[in-house]
């Protein structure tokens, strides 16, 4: 029997990171503003765009170490040469000209990377421990939990999956909120003593209350530290916020850095779409998010590989659909277009239209296959047909795969 | 019977003014669906659509007697929306926004809570009973009154699924979208016990997809309690871990949520998967065949066993595996009338 608002045990079930594309993303830079509003205690630092502003933040912040940090959106930034340990001024200079202006690979950015074009320069901090904590949506249980461990620095889901023992959990009654106790269950777990309870404390509601101000889908500290002096303090800090409440979040909407986004995702969003990028070679164009994704499995159990995940909504008009063509068409790998469309509210014989005025606007050059059902599905039908275009039809959805797939494939029989 | 929604449902719609509202009351009025009236704040007193609008949810529920509400607030108010029905006294809310912010899903889902009321949605299709009533914005003239249950958490997959049915002249008892929201109303498992109990339901169409572990639940819910023949389709299977493939609640996340996970989970279970969402009908019809023949008349055994569950218990109470005899001869049952068209 689980108890009702906190568990201490080591099970970690669905809890999960937010990713890149639910939400927006802040710069640790930003986080650690964020942090240091609610009362979290953050190393001392700043921000600089060229090596001159970095060395000079060094001199104005003072003492002999410092680290330079690429501000990029994504994690991983220590192996991939983002995060530099300096021991002058000189040397801080240097490791912002070396990462200023280039693009950052890291495990989690993709072989194209993010482009740096800010470094934060911090004071460096005399490390006694490393530990995690983080608070996020425990999505099986529809309350926010926060997740701790004594193994901070390290791939945390690698920490649940071989060493869940090492996991602390407690969940937040939303009428609640967090209480004291939760804090000691979470500060003794990690091993704290003495002041250091009361110090945890005041970051873990500092991190909660930002949560909820902010309409964050994740605060993530790893590594929090336990300093040589006994201080606890956020080494690092990641924010990612809900996308679907930036509306009412104007402070973290100012945060946006679009050089940080994936540049046909961004083009996607502006026409009201839904797209993400793919690897394979035939792209699909469908209505509603659940079809999209069964397009591609169909695609893929058919032999092909889709190339992208495209939901043109449910409101599909005909500028949606030659805007999600024009799209498809500047992935250069695309070799066939499949069109997935049930009409229920959106009639067929618009899309139809659309479509047509697509490929005679934008010119496509490789095979489109066409399955559309559901409202004047017929009509649709017809007006394809005579449209002198080169469309295949395709009668179900079995049929549309097989067909993409081999016309994909070069092979007409 | 059908579940959640019948011909003598009353129904209001929150945002009945709005575009949205306006747009879906009219098709569901054309559809056959009892609306009685609507709320829009400000507009009370005035007539929409023929019908009277009201300022509160109170006051139109006071009028009107209506005990349904669907929602097309826009997301900034509609977990507001969501919370106003629930205290006006409606027992089913629909909520078809798309877009609320997880935060206020996360505080409405706790306001619910033992409450007498059922949350479907949001960013949902929303619930029909084909032939009797529709509320949501689901085509109605693809569908037709018969003996599948359809529960989902996509849009137009439901669609399919009704759409093959329809064809196989199957039909459809009641269909219900739960929606792409990571945190939403009703789930899987407190949808699937409706179904289980419902007597015109006679097999149950699953459609999940990536994200969450609400189908691994169904999977062990149906496990221990449901017996009626249940179709899965998981959504998603060549979708890129960490990226939100549309839906919000579409992510696989720390490598969780995966397509190959649920369906593991749904096989371990005896339910019948289908790798292309194209066999969902065809499959469902093969199963409700090897049944009829196969099963001898395991209606009448299956409707003494199951007892309507209250949404609030079967949360409480995840389905774990109960232990004892009367469960492992249940099981041996059902593997065995299962196991035969598990072989096609």
């Amino acid at each position: 029997m689980r108890a009702p608002f906190a568990q201490n045990t080591g099970r970690v079930d669905s809890w999960e990171r937010a990713p890149r594309a639910a939400t927006m993303n802040l710069h640790e830079f930003q986080a650690k503003e964020l942090f240091q509003r609610y009362g979290i205690a953050v190393p001392r630092g700043q921000v600089a765009a060229t090596p001159a502003t970095a060395a000079a933040a060094a001199t104005a912040l003072g003492g002999s170490l410092w680290v330079v940090k690429a501000q990029v959106h994504a994690g991983g930034r220590g192996k991939a040469g983002g995060v530099k340990l300096c021991r002058s001024t000189a040397e801080v200079s240097q490791a912002a000209a070396a990462m200023l202006g280039t693009r950052l690979v890291t495990p989690q950015t993709g072989p194209e990377g993010l482009p740096v074009h800010q470094v934060y320069v911090e004071q460096g901090s005399p490390i006694a421990r490393e530990l995690y904590l983080s608070l996020l949506l425990n999505r099986d249980r529809s309350r926010l939990a926060f997740i701790a461990s004594q193994a901070g620095g390290m791939d945390i889901e690698e920490v649940a999956a071989h060493t869940p023992e090492q996991i602390l959990k407690v969940e937040i009654h939303p009428a609640v909120g967090l209480s004291g106790y939760q804090c000691r269950d979470l500060a003794f777990g990690l091993g704290l003593e003495g002041t250091q309870v009361a110090a945890f404390e005041k970051i873990a509601r500092g991190i909660y209350q930002l949560y909820i101000d902010n309409d964050a889908s994740l605060v993530e500290v790893n590594p929090l530290i336990v300093t040589k002096d006994g201080g606890v303090m956020a080494l690092d800090a990641k924010i990612n916020i809900d996308a679907n409440a930036v509306f009412r979040q104007p402070t973290v909407a100012a945060y946006r850095d679009p050089s940080q986004e994936d540049p046909m995702e961004r083009q996607a969003s502006e026409h009201d779409l839904n797209y993400v990028s793919l690897d394979g070679d035939i792209a699909c164009m469908v209505n509603g998010a659940g079809l999209a994704m069964a397009t591609m499995d169909l695609i893929k159990l058919h032999g092909g590989q889709p190339a992208n995940f495209l939901d043109v909504g449910g409101g599909a008009t005909p500028e949606r659909v030659t805007a999600a063509f024009k799209l498809i068409l500047s992935n250069p790998r695309v070799r066939a277009i499949l069109v997935n469309i049930f009409g229920g509210i959106v009639r067929c014989d618009i899309i139809a239209e659309g479509i047509v005025a697509a490929v005679k606007t934008v010119g496509v050059s490789v095979p489109v296959i066409v399955r559309l059902e559901g409202t004047n599905a017929d009509v649709a039908r017809r007006q394809l047909a005579a449209s002198g275009l080169a469309i295949t039809a395709a009668s179900d959805l079995t049929d549309a795969a097989t067909k993409a797939v081999r016309l994909a494939a070069g092979r007409k029989d | 019977m059908s579940i959640l929604l019948t011909k003598q449902s009353r129904v209001i719609c929150q945002g009945f003014t709005g575009k949205q509202g306006t747009f879906h009351s009219e098709q569901c009025i054309a559809y056959g669906t009892r609306m009685v009236g609507g709320v829009t704040p400000g507009r009370g007193g005035q007539t929409h659509l023929g019908l009277p609008v009201f300022n509160t949810a109170h006051a139109a529920v006071a009028a009107t007697g209506a005990d349904v509400s669907m929602i097309y607030v826009p997301a900034a108010g509609a977990a507001d929306a969501i919370l106003e029905a629930a205290d006006a006294g409606v027992k089913l809310v629909v909520c078809i926004t798309e877009g609320i912010p997880v935060n206020d899903m996360v505080r409405v889902k706790e306001a619910l809570k033992g409450r007498d009321v059922r949350l479907v949605g949001p960013n949902c299709p929303g619930v029909i009973t084909p032939g009797e009533a529709k509320v949501g914005i689901m085509p109605g003239f693809i569908h037709q009154p018969g003996r599948v249950g359809i529960v989902s958490r996509s849009g137009t997959l439901t669609y399919e699924a009704v759409f093959q049915t329809t064809r196989l002249k199957l039909g459809q008892s009641t269909c219900v979208g739960i929606g792409g929201d990571p945190v939403r109303g009703m789930n899987f498992v407190e949808v699937l016990a409706l179904f289980e109990a419902d007597p015109k339901t006679d097999g149950i169409i699953m459609v999940g997809e990536i994200g969450g572990s609400d189908e691994e639940a169904a999977a062990e819910f149906i496990h221990a309690n449901v017996k009626k023949p249940v179709v899965a389709y998981i959504a998603g299977v060549t979708a890129p871990p960490g990226k939100r493939m549309g839906h919000a609640g579409a992510v696989i996340a720390g490598g969780k949520g995966t397509a190959a996970d649920k369906y593991a989970a749904l096989e371990r279970a005896g339910v019948r998967t289908v790798r292309s969402p194209a066999e969902l009908g065809t499959a469902m019809a093969a199963a409700l065949q090897a049944r009829r023949k196969g099963a001898g008349k395991p209606k009448a055994a299956a409707k003494a066993k199951v007892k309507p569950k209250s949404t609030a218990k079967a949360k409480a109470k995840p389905p774990a595996r109960k232990a004892g005899k009367p469960v492992a001869a249940k099981k041996g049952a059902k593997r065995a009338r299962r196991a035969p068209a598990r072989r096609r």
